[in-house]
């Protein structure tokens, strides 16, 4: 057995595995129609949320699962899995931070993160003064002054019944790959938001805000929409290591932009990326997609991809809208044995659309990581324009950095230019730093964060911070 | 297809005087190609032209049945006559000629050789299809030290007895230590609706040289595939220039394999279509040991209804430390019809490396139309002395400067 197959052979063992029991309402295990219908039920869906659902569930039966990309992985049962468990009560999680790992901890410090934060991420209860519920709650106040929505996809669901059937499926149909589909078929919960026209939300809108946010299961979906003139600024996950118990993680986010809005999508990534010898781990397979419908519209993705064993997602823009931007930044951090396919695709329809990719990879250990993107413009996008730009980093020759991009142009009016650079840390910029006093990991943090500035200058003020330390964290022990 | 190939191959069989062994490694190939049949877009390297659906709108009728035995007429009005060369004529895929009258006999030996190389483990089916079909294919040798003093061209030529056919044909090169190869395909057409299949297949000991120019410029009705192996030993360099315009199909495959220390290779090429053409290059250039360099830059140009294709894959080994690998496409489109497909791919297992690649695409510059209208051109001359300009930049590679003039003046940028 080559070492591959046998860290996909170790990688069975992760203790979490894809059953986790839990003594709750669970649906039965396995895909069917019964339990979509279970699911729907317990959720007390509408007929038209069903209807959805069972007709994704009819096409996912005719796909298969896609085995083109570069991190391979053990085959998934599909019906050895559990599609619904409703969120653990507080008797099942830990009663204080002693009882968590070491390690966590650790990390929560050099992250800077408060002590009731910590407690909160590990659903420790915490005290009234502290609990951010009630933090989450005045903003909450504030949201409907302007007329923003900003529930959870169930809430939305029952309250907001035009607005979802008017848009969910719009951007990722039920009808397209085979994890997208899955997902349309049996997903559990995520957010939703609305902003009414002409709003600027006045808040940077975080899933760290929403109530009961942090049990939103394996196939989430999201749904985002900014009618007429209004922007939003949208943060997913947080810097701090998530432990999760699902290890397939395929989650949904549908992003929608009508005349002159602005939609900003920020995510930071830190889930368990297994141990050091690529052990356990998630499976972060997630198909995220925004559509500027509207003249003028924006819509502006920035991910910090530092955690997860695989990680294989393309955050794409179909640029429909006239004068429509599309822009991605990303920074992809493997180490270890983790292992990440992720880029962009960047569909230019309308006239006068712009678009521009910016992407940050760095491997380290004996971890790969692949850079795959699109760029299509089609014939009637006239006068558009794309640039993009990737630059691996290597550290190390265990690791592997790969650069794939597809560029399709079909218009004569319009202009493509892509730029790809690998290369290592210099000896002479590494001595340089340390000639003055800073120790090698360091040294190559810093060098590192410099090499992603152009992204995490993107990331709203109080997340550049703590991803920048991020940045040095996930690199630990790849030096020296 | 699956009948007609069968019947065709065991026709080619009765009027070839191939060994048993041979028959039987050509039949192996046959039915490998009867089995996968033409690659289609479903394959990653057909993804931007697919060859299957190509010849189908092309050739409704393709036949793969080709007299070996019979003698064509040479015309010898074809010939280049500005430069001073040796010759190899192939018609209708059939070598007519061998004329090496420049050369010390004594240093270049043309062996009827067999199935030495294994291809055994190629997923392309047109290597397949060619082993099965083609005739009995030569060997060149270059002894140890020599360098051919003046370059060989090999003229592919066709006539009207090929109207729908499959042409194969296959040549491999041995340099020896030292040796060097100026080599210039040069293809002219006298028939339509044919798909040529050419494999080439170069052994380059250390510190040979090899340059090799591709050039399609008549204009023709055909669909061509050309496929070139180069293996790399130390220091040696190989030097690939395409200059691809005049077919209406023609995809040029490049695979080199950089085996030695301080092996190098170039691959330069220029897409100069118009007409409804549509033209790839692929390349992969293998860095497989340290210290090895490959540089690639090609340039589209394209018209009304045309479409061009580069793909080009450097794979960066663990073990091939300090590489350079540099890759770079342009392409101007002129028309609303014009489309230019570019997949770039870096697979890099190795850290202390230097690889980039760059492709840009657009339109002509208005500006610099503008300032060129103002100093006295009409539209047309500063289009064109734009073009020139731009495609002057890959000409200027060629490193050989009797075929760099040769090249010029058949593009027309020198009188």
């Amino acid at each position: 057995m080559d070492t591959r197959e046998k860290d996909i052979e170790n990688l069975k063992d992760y203790k979490y595995g894809f059953t986790t029991d839990i003594e709750n309402i669970k649906a039965p295990k396995g895909l069917n129609e019964n339990v979509i219908k279970f699911i729907s039920n317990i959720k007390k869906e509408p007929k038209w949320m069903l209807d959805f659902r069972l007709k994704a569930f009819e096409r996912f039966k005719l796909l298969k699962e896609p085995d083109w990309q570069k991190p391979k992985y053990p085959k998934i049962d599909y019906q050895d899995l559990y599609y619904y468990s409703a969120p653990k009560s507080m008797k099942d999680k830990p009663k204080s931070l002693e009882e968590l790992d070491p390690k966590l901890l650790e990390t929560y410090n050099k992250l800077g993160i408060p002590l009731q934060e910590q407690a909160r991420l590990n659903g420790i209860a915490v005290d009234a003064v502290f609990d951010s519920v009630s933090v989450a709650t005045t903003f909450k106040g504030e949201l409907t002054k302007h007329g923003i929505i900003f529930c959870s996809m169930s809430e939305a669901i029952q309250k907001h019944p035009n607005l979802v059937k008017k848009y969910l499926g719009t951007v990722i149909p039920t009808t397209d790959h085979f994890f997208a589909t899955l997902n349309s078929a049996v997903f559990t919960d995520g957010s939703f938001v609305y902003i009414p026209e002409g709003v600027k939300c006045p808040m940077e809108l975080s899933t760290y805000f929403r109530i009961n946010a942090s049990e939103t299961g394996q196939f989430e979906r999201t749904l985002i929409i900014a009618d007429k003139g209004s922007y939003v600024s949208y943060l997913e996950g947080c810097t701090a290591p998530m432990r999760d118990e699902n290890q397939l993680h395929a989650a949904n986010v549908e992003l929608i932009a009508l005349d002159d809005a602005e939609i900003k999508y920020s995510t930071v990534q830190n889930w368990y990326p297994g141990d050091e010898n690529g052990k356990g781990g998630i499976y972060n397979f997630v198909t995220k997609r925004g559509l500027c419908k509207g003249k003028n519209s924006k819509i502006s993705w920035t991910q910090v991809e530092t955690g997860s064993a695989i990680t294989w997602k393309y955050p794409s823009c179909i640029l429909k809208g006239d004068n429509s931007i599309g822009e991605f930044y990303s920074i992809a951090i493997t180490n270890n044995h983790q292992k990440a396919d992720t880029g962009t695709k960047m569909i230019h329809l309308g006239k006068n659309t712009k678009s521009k990719i910016i992407s940050k990879g760095i491997s380290a250990g004996f971890s790969d990581m692949t850079y795959r993107g699109l760029v299509d413009i089609n014939s009637k996008a006239k006068n558009s324009s794309n640039y993009t730009q990737c630059d691996s980093l290597l550290m190390g020759n265990k690791c592997g950095a790969h650069t794939v991009p597809y560029i399709k142009n079909k218009n004569f009016d319009s202009n493509v230019a892509h730029e790809a650079t690998t290369s290592k840390i210099s000896e002479e910029q590494l001595h340089y730093c340390q000639q003055r006093g800073l120790n090698p990991e360091e040294a190559v943090g810093l060098i590192v964060n410099g090499f992603c500035k152009e992204v995490l200058q993107q990331l709203p003020m109080e997340f550049a911070v703590e991803a920048q330390k991020l940045v040095g964290i996930s690199l630990e022990g790849s030096v020296g | 297809m699956k009948e007609q190939l069968k019947i065709d191959f065991n026709k080619i069989q009765e009027v070839s005087n191939f060994s048993n062994r041979d028959i039987k490694i050509k039949k192996s190939y046959l039915n490998k190609f009867i089995e996968n049949g033409f690659p289609n877009r479903k394959q990653e390297n057909w993804k931007f032209l697919d060859i299957n659906q190509i010849i189908s709108n092309n050739i409704s009728d393709l036949s793969f049945y080709n007299d070996y035995s019979i003698e064509n007429k040479i015309d010898p009005s074809i010939f280049i006559d500005d430069l001073e060369h040796n010759k190899i004529i192939f018609i209708n895929g059939r070598v007519e000629k061998i004329d090496l009258s420049y050369e010390d006999k004594k240093q270049i030996e043309i062996i009827e050789d067999s199935y030495t190389i294994d291809m055994s483990e190629n997923n392309n089916s047109l290597i397949d299809l060619n082993i099965a079909l083609s005739n009995k294919h030569f060997k060149i040798l270059i002894k140890k030290g020599y360098s051919l003093k003046k370059p060989l061209i090999i003229y592919h030529l066709s006539n009207e007895k090929m109207k729908s056919k499959n042409i194969n044909l296959r040549l491999d090169f041995e340099l020896e230590q030292n040796s060097s190869l100026k080599l210039i395909d040069f293809f002219s057409d006298y028939s339509e609706k044919n798909f040529m299949n050419i494999f080439y297949n170069f052994n380059l000991d250390r510190d040979a040289i090899l340059k090799n120019y591709k050039i399609d410029k008549s204009l023709n009705k055909n669909l061509k595939y050309s496929f070139n192996n180069i293996d790399q030993k130390q220091n040696s360099i190989s030097e690939t220039f395409v200059f691809s315009a005049g077919s209406d199909y023609f995809k040029n495959e490049i695979n080199c394999n950089l085996k030695g220390e301080y092996s190098s290779a170039f691959i330069n090429g220029i897409f100069s279509l118009d007409d409804n053409k549509q033209h790839e290059i692929r390349t992969t250039i293998n860095h497989l040991v340290e210290n090895t360099k490959s540089y690639q830059l090609i340039k589209s140009v394209l018209g009304k209804n045309t479409k061009s294709a580069y793909q080009g894959r450097i794979y960066v080994d663990s073990k091939a430390q300090k590489t350079d690998g540099y890759q770079l496409s342009k392409a101007i489109l002129l028309d609303e019809t014009s489309e230019f497909n570019a997949k770039p791919e870096l697979e890099i297992y190795a850290d202390d490396v230097k690889c980039s690649h760059g492709s840009a695409s657009g339109s002509l510059d208005d500006n610099s139309i503008f300032y060129l209208m103002s100093r006295g051109l009409n539209y047309k001359q500063a289009k064109g002395l734009l073009i020139n300009g731009f495609l002057l930049d890959v000409i200027e590679k060629i490193t050989d400067a009797e075929i760099k003039d040769l090249l010029k003046k058949m593009i027309g940028l020198k009188k």
